[in-house]
């Protein structure tokens, strides 16, 4: 089919703002979910732009309702990708999730004292999680998204949701307590 | 309803804390933290740290500069493709090449030719019009073909065939010689009771033999066709049927003459 060169700019421009007026909003969340998944600011910017370009190539191919985790699937895709071709020589913990399914017991600190911990230790005990608890704290906890989005978004059964998020809030409790122990 | 047990609520409580259980199972931890304070307190404590984490200064916002750069970079990129797969959209854009390809080369060589060919006819009839014109239809007036054929020898790359039509209604007038196609072509005259007959041929390019093919131009008729490496056209203000006739005894003629 071949329209003139004109209509068919007009289709361009017109999708162009369709995709920057439906995803734009969430870039936000996607830089949040770059940012987290490298640990790096400058690392998340490349690849926010490289998720959103490639977002915009396939944005046809979006008819779902959900924006925010469509382009989040994608972020965190175009994250992994990223991570193996420039992290791949770091160790990668897979943690044993039946291993350490009693820590949560173990050691309970006090709700008050949690309440104390400051932003830089918050920030290490994030920085210091595997990458798969990483994610899911970071969609529940700062995106608020829900355990089916969690599921899409990890590529991960839905109730696998739940006991990773078990697991990763057990595992931040106790690097928590441990620092809290130190400072007092 | 059942109570739950503090294994189970151990299971239950994230699910419980991101209000993701169904009412039933959210009903029976309610009641189950009620009763229980070693739960309580360790819900208490995912509570403080969910507020801790998501209170907000984990948050990395996106720079301000990050999204005028995805603007701009989004307009630099070309336009977004349907979504197939890289294989089958390679295939696609080969046969989409293909096709053009296809097009273009059939568009161009029938635009070519097609212009040539008009060119062509253009320059036949101006060369017909011209020689009524300024009443000069003959180089050399001789109803004589001895005469005639000689006379062209020199003056052409090659030797037209020339016949007296006389007996059948289309006496020779004479010869002229022409320039069309880019070449001095020779021009046949002959006449038919006040018409006169402009009969122009010159080598062709290829072998192949075209079968007459009829055109008309400002009024004129014209009959095309090619035949052992000659291009021939006859012209005339005559009627389609007694040009037609006339043409066809010169294609008769031409076979005649190469079997001798």
């Amino acid at each position: 089919m071949h329209l003139p060169k004109g209509s068919k700019t007009r289709l361009y421009e017109k999708q162009r703002a369709s995709f920057e007026e439906a995803v734009l909003p969430h870039l936000d969340a996607a830089y949040n979910l770059a940012r987290w998944l490298t640990r790096n600011e400058a690392d998340a910017d490349d690849v926010v732009q490289e998720a959103l370009l490639r977002a915009f190539r396939f944005y046809e191919s979006f008819h779902g309702l959900n924006c925010r985790a469509w382009l989040l699937t994608i972020v965190r895709n175009t994250c992994c990708t990223w991570l193996q071709a420039n992290r791949a020589g770091e160790p990668t913990i897979t943690f044993d999730e039946e291993l350490h399914s009693t820590e949560t017991q173990s050691t309970s600190p006090d709700a008050a004292l949690l309440a104390n911990a400051d932003r830089e230790m918050l920030q290490q005990a994030m920085e210091e999680l595997p990458q798969e608890f990483r994610e899911v704290i970071v969609l529940r906890e700062l995106e608020g998204v829900t355990y089916k989005e969690i599921a899409e978004i990890a590529g991960i059964p839905m109730g696998t949701v739940m006991s990773r998020l078990a697991r990763a809030r057990g595992r931040l409790q106790q690097c928590l307590a441990r620092r809290l122990g130190k400072d007092a | 309803m059942r109570n739950v047990d503090c294994r189970q609520a151990q299971q239950l409580l994230h699910g419980y804390l991101d209000g993701e259980l169904d009412l039933v199972h959210s009903v029976e931890m309610e009641q189950h933290l009620q009763n229980c304070g070693a739960c309580k307190s360790a819900y208490e404590q995912q509570q403080t740290l969910r507020r801790v984490i998501g209170g907000g200064s984990l948050y990395y916002r996106a720079p301000a500069d990050l999204r005028k750069r995805v603007r701009s970079e989004l307009r630099r990129v070309n336009p977004p493709k349907l979504a197939l797969n890289p294989r089958l959209r390679s295939i696609m854009s080969l046969a989409t090449a293909a096709m053009l390809l296809v097009t273009v080369t059939w568009a161009v060589d029938r635009n070519w030719r097609g212009d040539a060919t008009e060119a062509v006819v253009d320059q036949v009839v101006a060369s017909h019009v011209r020689s009524l014109l300024v009443d000069h239809v003959a180089d050399v007036a001789s109803s004589d073909r001895h005469q005639v054929k000689p006379w062209f020898s020199g003056k052409l790359d090659y030797s037209p065939e020339v016949n007296d039509f006389a007996p059948q209604g289309f006496p020779l007038i004479g010869g002229r010689l022409d320039y069309v196609n880019h070449r001095p072509v020779a021009a046949m005259v002959y006449g038919r009771r006040k018409h006169v007959i402009n009969l122009f041929c010159w080598p062709t390019t290829g072998q192949h033999s075209a079968a007459l093919q009829p055109l008309q131009r400002q009024g004129y008729q014209l009959f095309h066709w090619t035949k052992s490496g000659l291009e021939f056209w006859a012209m005339s203000d005559l009627n389609a049927a007694e040009l037609q006739q006339f043409a066809k005894l010169v294609q008769a003629a031409g076979t005649e003459s190469s079997a001798n």
